[in-house]
């Protein structure tokens, strides 16, 4: 709330103020009231569209995404990888270090498990096979990242571009290496890896195929919340993203600060595509990241790089993405329209944002306008 | 405060997650059964199918176009899943409509296969079909089949239709003999693309002697960028016309803008290509889903390894474009298609192809899948080469002189 007043010349009709720490019960409730807007705007497209029942359809989602035990699993599991890939890029993002590689990191990673797998899988006793795959994993992830970081630290590369690119490079790898391991012979498809001895899976928790990646994702989160928060390393790389300037003034090594930081972060993507591939997949192929190391970037930020919110985010997402493949199976709509249906949603959460950030100020006053201005400031709050 | 709220509210929803676990059983099923009142075994029967993309690719609108006609056909209650990739999520999704009261489950890619077994291990009460596979035969389930159809008789038969486009071009003095080069998109140098573009040559050239084959090779069976750069690849080395087995409609949107006639697969290209559309040939899946269906309402077993054939109806021709096709070619193809139903004519009659500039006398194809592909079944007899019929996945793997291999890094 700033005060305003007194302005006479060339006010504009209405001008934008950042907020300065919004309670928080206000910020949850702008939050809600955005998603209950979007669920208002979504079931005006549904009727419109599709003459569809819109409770109908949200039922629908809760169900596709929870309905069964199998489902809860599921999304459980959907969940905790799509935490894991946004843990690992938030300390890159807390440094304001553009990392949009992670997809590629994740592909290297799951990479070098299927190959310690497929090679040694049945060669070598699980106790070196293990430590094996999940050195190697980590290894790849950290190469991948610490690569464009190595370019910037030295000769300040652009890494947005660079990290792009190297998603590219890990893709067409992917790609070579599913051919070269195809099986059958020629197919292009690496199938089950191991399927009939089972080595180099993860272990299953009592009957559970999932539980064991949920609980090392769980320990990463914590992980990173302590290591973000509480931990030298983790104040240094905040520095590092609010001035660098500053930064080498108090005397840290921005350069060594990036770099270590790019291989956390790369180290945690190939962790994640070590859950992927030996905690689910059990193979490998280059559409095995299914782009969470993009969708990763919208829970990190949605979250504002809290590890803890990161949980909350992810669940959102996933949820939004069971739900709507759940509506178009349902309701025999095409894809496209559970993808329309997500995107407003998101386009709500996400402006929802903006009033938390920002309060819109009109002009006060001309006195025949003035009903009609409160009614949008109201609007304007509500989005 | 407020962390510890978030805390707080984020450990409540993960515990509130996997607590109600067991609490509510899945309901799925409730909806199917409301509308029927009195009991059928056919109509009380739910089917789910699963497909690696949705109706964007030729490959998966052919199978879920045939999907809804059998289950309309028949009355039965079916569920589509779409865009499912070859990973867990195709076991998830089988287990999911599984456990969602279908008492057939179908999967339509190649990847799938492992997490269909996967899922019939678990499922014993299901049925889990799956087309294109190999592993059925072997595997030792009574609730896995494999279906494939005796495509290369279509593609035999589209051949013919193409090698009746090059005599037309030739006679007209278009193109010198010589220059009757076909150019073929390939997915992968896997064997059910080798069988299917060699049968499609000796279609061709059966019809015309101085056919010869280019075929380049995309490295995915659904990438519409790559099959439109092979496809114009292919026109600039010279190739008059086009055939492809790829799943975009890629190549065919690639013929169309540069005029060059194009014999299409897994359906009719008409609408992208009205000018440069000839034939195409495709598998049609509603004879083996209503087999299927109708087996399991009957409660007799289905078969482990099915093969369609021209005479179930599962090898079909789709509409011929008259006005790109060369005169006479419905005649032709009619003729060659009576003769392979009659059995006298063979598509791989060793005869009339040679390897290495031998004619083929005996070939050991890899028919039982192992993990090193062992060669285990003599495929070669009675003067030709016998495709599914060991097995309904297709194991002609051969390199027959007269087909050039542009790039076979995939």
């Amino acid at each position: 709330m700033s005060n305003n007043t007194g302005k006479k010349a060339h006010e504009p009709l209405f001008h934008i103020i950042k907020r300065n720490g919004l309670p928080f019960w206000k910020s949850w409730l702008i939050r809600i009231l955005s998603v209950i807007a979007a669920l208002i705007v979504c079931g005006i497209v549904i009727v419109f569209v599709t003459g569809e029942n819109p409770l109908e359809m949200y039922k629908t989602m809760f169900e596709g995404a929870f309905g069964t035990e199998r489902r809860r699993w599921g999304l459980m599991q959907d969940l905790a990888m799509l935490l894991c890939v946004s843990l690992a890029v938030t300390p890159a993002f807390k440094m304001k270090f553009w990392n949009i590689g992670a997809e590629g990191q994740v592909l290297i990673g799951g990479l070098a498990t299927a190959a310690c797998m497929i090679l040694f899988g049945e060669k070598l006793s699980p106790y070196i096979l293990y430590p094996l795959m999940i050195c190697s994993s980590i290894i790849a992830g950290a190469v991948w990242a610490v690569i464009p970081a190595f370019f910037k630290a030295k000769w300040n590369t652009n890494e947005t571009l660079f990290t792009l690119m190297m998603n590219y490079i890990a893709i067409q790898i992917l790609s070579y290496f599913s051919y070269i391991w195809s099986n059958p012979k020629g197919s292009g498809k690496i199938g089950i890896i191991n399927a009939s001895s089972s080595a180099g899976w993860l272990p299953y928790i009592g009957n559970n195929k999932y539980l064991f990646n949920i609980l090392i994702v769980l320990a990463l989160t914590i992980f990173m919340y302590i290591y973000l928060k509480y931990s030298k390393h983790g104040y240094e790389l905040s520095v590092v993203g609010e001035s660098e300037n500053t930064a080498r003034y108090i005397g840290i090594n921005v350069k060594k600060v990036i770099i270590r930081t790019m291989l956390l972060s790369g180290a945690i993507c190939g962790i994640a595509g070590l859950l992927l591939v030996a905690g689910a997949n059990h193979t490998v192929s280059s559409n095995a990241a299914d782009g969470r190391g993009f969708t990763a970037i919208m829970v990190s930020w949605l979250a504002k790089f809290n590890p803890i919110y990161m949980i909350l985010t992810s669940l959102l997402l996933v949820f939004l993405d069971k739900g709507a493949t759940e509506i178009s199976t349902t309701f025999s709509l095409n894809d496209s329209f559970s993808e329309i249906i997500t995107g407003i949603i998101i386009f709500f959460i996400i402006g929802s944002e903006f009033f938390i950030n920002y309060k819109i100020k009109f002009r006060e006053k001309e006195v025949i306008t003035k009903p009609e201005t409160q009614e949008t400031v109201k609007e304007g709050n509500e989005q | 405060m407020k962390k510890l709220l978030a805390i707080v509210l984020s450990i409540a929803l993960l515990l509130g997650l996997a607590a109600c676990g067991a609490n509510k059983p899945a309901d799925d099923t409730t909806a199917a059964s409301e509308n029927q009142t009195e009991a059928n075994p056919v109509t009380d029967r739910k089917v789910g199918f699963i497909f690696l993309h949705d109706e964007n690719s030729t490959y998966d609108k052919n199978f879920i176009d045939a999907a809804k006609e059998a289950c309309d056909n028949l009355g039965v209650e079916y569920v589509l899943k779409t865009n499912i990739p070859e990973d867990k999520e195709c076991y998830e999704t089988a287990a999911d409509l599984a456990e969602s009261g279908c008492s057939i489950v179908f999967a339509d890619s190649f990847g799938h296969e492992d997490y269909m077994i996967q899922a019939a291990k678990e499922y014993p009460e299901v049925q889990f079909c799956h087309a294109t596979g190999t592993q059925a035969h072997t595997a030792g389930l009574d609730n896995f089949n494999n279906a494939f159809a005796s495509i290369y008789e279509g593609r035999y038969l589209a051949g013919v239709a193409a090698g009746m486009k090059l005599n037309e071009m030739i006679e007209s003095g278009k193109i010198k003999a010589e220059d009757a080069k076909i150019g073929y998109i390939g997915a992968y140098t896997y064997a059910e693309v080798i069988s299917g573009y060699t049968s499609f040559f000796l279609g061709a050239r059966s019809v015309c002697e101085s056919a010869t084959m280019a075929v380049q090779f995309t490295g995915s069976w659904y990438d519409e960028t790559a099959e439109k750069e092979a496809a114009n690849t292919l026109i600039e080395r010279g190739c008059v016309l086009i055939s492809q087995h790829a799943d975009s409609m890629g190549a065919p949107t690639a013929c169309e803008n540069a005029g060059v006639p194009d014999v299409s697969y897994n359906g009719s290209t008409k609408s992208v290509a009205p000018n440069t559309y000839i034939i195409s040939s495709k598998i049609n899946w509603v004879p083996y889903f209503e087999y299927i269906i109708n087996q399991v309402a009957n409660g007799q077993p289905i078969d482990t390894d099915w093969t369609g054939t021209i005479a179930t109806g599962s090898v079909q021709l789709t509409e011929l474009n008259e006005d790109v096709a060369a005169e006479g070619t419905k005649e032709a193809i009619e003729e060659a298609q009576a003769k392979l139903e009659a059995g006298t004519l063979h598509v791989y009659d060793t005869a009339t192809f040679t390897v290495d500039g031998k004619e083929l006398t005996e070939y050991k194809a890899d028919v039982d899948s192992d993990p090193d592909y062992t060669p285990d079944t003599n495929v070669v007899s009675d003067g030709y080469f016998h495709e599914s019929e060991f097995r309904s996945a297709p194991y002609f793997d051969l390199e027959i002189d007269g087909i050039e291999r542009l790039n076979a890094k995939f």
